[in-house]
């Protein structure tokens, strides 16, 4: 068994324990079963995947995945039908005081305790984890997370921006090794959200697991370093970021012809019209050489460009492409 | 030791907080009773050879532990399962014995608190002894751990505030109520008797009564009996469905 200890206040954990091996997470065959409406929902499907000490993983599909409730059987949250689920080594059923304490969660839905303020939920959280003094590492995540002038706000009176961060200061208050971000970001204004990630991503860097769930792609295509793409209860893709995006994105060229101008039918049949853009075709590229290639057909036809773009490969293509193939 | 010790702060405050109508309106409730059938009835009534108003009050007493008791453990729950905030306790490394004793214990002392309330504000009125101070405080604790357990239960159980608010209405209310608050059961006709002695909340109140006058309609070793059994039974109940996570860990 492992067991972690932090440093007080300086956002880092050192093992004291046993064997650093152990995976942060592991879930072996996990299977999860919904009764609703008198029908039998199967919400996880031998669902196994681990996740190593110190890695930015993320965990994407469509809504009804089962991504939550993977996060809700690792939380303890939810009680699995079969398999078992380890977190630092700790079972989250036999030994599931140890697991908890080296996980933090930042549930999805924006929930609050309006008896208290945003200090006395940080105190509670504190002394449910069996902290007792923990008012300076309180106080750093306050200031990290801009909410240091809310501190003795009543939780009723604070923006939903900043309720969701309050929900970050809570799952971080006992200093967990393994961080579950549930969708943190929805609803977050840009500044803020850039600022959320800078911070997460410092404890990224100073050895925390970070597990990521999000419906905005682009934050988990710059963050995570390991993908799993879920699809009704089971992982269908479990890869690198870039791996993914290497086999199932291409490069785009996208240009708007000038006024007047048709394109020709020998680019017709690969190209597709931008939807709600006139004039304006998308190619998705084999090769970067393509692109001359159809630049030289626009010129031999006597086309002119308003504007022409590349977009590289990216995760919401790569994703969107694969969801696809799936179905 | 931590971890039980804030979630019983965290209850305990959840009432204080409120504490204009988590305590004093019930003892207003307690007192306005206390007003309308003493004035009623002083006169005409005496039990036991006790004053009816004197009699009345350890009634009003407990049945404001037990309310109240039931109202803490209840209403927390279903506030923090509907609000969701209860993902808050359920992440944590709170074992369900601290879960169940923090529960029970902030159930028990609101109970205590507006007891105590309704006997400070009702004081003034002569004819009140305590003459088995220890009979007192053992059924307060029973009367306040088995409401607070029931309450447990009736906040796992229910989804929506219109179930507890039955579960109240139509359980924890005509058991009280009918238990001999207000009356002794020896008044009654022979089939009432009986039907209040099937009732453990009778027990309950007997035996505090015993504390203050020492003569009761029942043994008050019986009610201790009684009042105890059921209060581990009860408690045992709502710690196996804790245990499960009914209602609460899907």
């Amino acid at each position: 068994m492992i067991c972690t200890a932090f440093k007080p206040c300086s956002g880092s954990f050192e093992q004291v324990g046993t064997p650093a091996v152990a995976p942060a997470v592991s879930v072996r065959h996990v299977s999860k079963t919904f009764l609703r409406s008198r029908q039998s929902v199967r919400a996880l499907r031998d669902v196994s995947l681990e996740i190593a000490p110190g890695e930015f993983f993320g965990l994407l599909g469509p809504n009804g995945a089962g991504k939550t409730t993977l996060i809700s059987c690792m939380a303890g949250l939810c009680r699995q039908d079969a398999g078992d689920i380890r977190i630092l080594g700790h079972d989250t059923r036999q030994d599931y005081r140890q697991a908890r304490r080296a996980l933090g969660v930042v549930p999805q839905e924006l929930v609050f305790d309006p008896f208290f303020s945003v200090r006395e939920i940080l105190r509670l959280q504190s002394g449910y984890f069996g902290i007792q003094k923990n008012d300076a590492w309180i106080d750093e995540l306050l200031a990290e997370l801009d909410l240091t002038d809310k501190a003795d706000h009543s939780m009723r009176n604070l923006s939903g921006g900043m309720k969701r961060r309050v929900l970050v200061a809570q799952a971080l208050v006992h200093r967990p090794p393994v961080i579950i971000l549930d969708e943190p970001t929805a609803g977050v204004d840009v500044a803020l959200r850039q600022g959320l990630w800078q911070f997460i991503r410092r404890l990224n860097n100073d050895g925390h697991t970070i597990i990521l769930t999000t419906h905005y792609l682009e934050e988990a295509e710059a963050l995570c370093g390991r993908l799993a793409l879920m699809r009704s209860g089971e992982i269908c893709a479990l890869e690198k970021t870039e791996s993914l995006i290497r086999q199932f994105a291409k490069h785009r060229l996208t240009v708007r012809l000038s006024e007047g101008n048709v394109l020709p039918a020998a680019l017709q049949t690969l190209a597709a019209p931008v939807p709600d853009a006139p004039r304006s075709w998308e190619w998705t590229l084999d090769a970067l050489a393509d692109i001359e290639t159809v630049l030289a057909t626009l010129r031999e036809s006597g086309c002119t460009l308003e504007d022409m773009r590349i977009s590289p490969p990216d995760l919401e293509t790569a994703f969107l492409s694969f969801m696809g193939q799936q179905s | 030791m931590t971890e039980f010790l804030t979630l019983l702060r965290k209850e305990l405050l959840r009432f204080w907080k409120v504490g204009f109508q988590t305590v004093c309106a019930p003892v207003l409730t307690a007192l306005l009773y206390l007003m309308i059938f003493s004035q009623v009835l002083e006169n005409h009534v005496q039990v036991h050879g006790i004053r009816y108003t004197a009699f009345l009050i350890p009634g009003l007493v407990m049945m404001s532990v037990l309310q109240n008791a039931f109202a803490n453990s209840s209403s927390s729950l279903i506030q923090s399962k509907i609000t969701g905030n209860l993902v808050f306790v359920l992440l944590t490394p709170i074992s369900n014995f601290q879960f169940f004793t923090a529960y029970l214990l902030a159930a028990t002392i609101r109970g205590a608190v507006v007891g105590a309330g309704v006997l400070l504000a009702t004081s003034w009125i002569g004819g009140l002894t305590m003459a088995e101070p220890l009979w007192i405080v053992l059924f307060t604790l029973l009367g306040g751990m088995l409401m607070g357990s029931l309450g447990l239960i009736a906040g796992m159980w229910a989804e929506k505030f219109d179930q507890l608010a039955a579960f109240q209405n139509f359980l924890i209310l005509p058991l009280t109520m009918l238990s001999g608050v207000f009356y002794s059961v020896q008044s009654l006709p022979e089939f009432w008797q009986g039907v209040s002695r099937a009732n453990p909340v009778f027990y309950l109140i007997d035996g505090f009564r015993y504390g203050f006058f020492a003569v009761s309609d029942a043994s008050p070793w019986l009610s201790l009996a009684v009042a105890s059994t059921f209060t581990l039974t009860v408690g045992l109940l709502s710690f196996v469905l804790l245990m499960r996570g009914y209602k609460l860990r899907t």
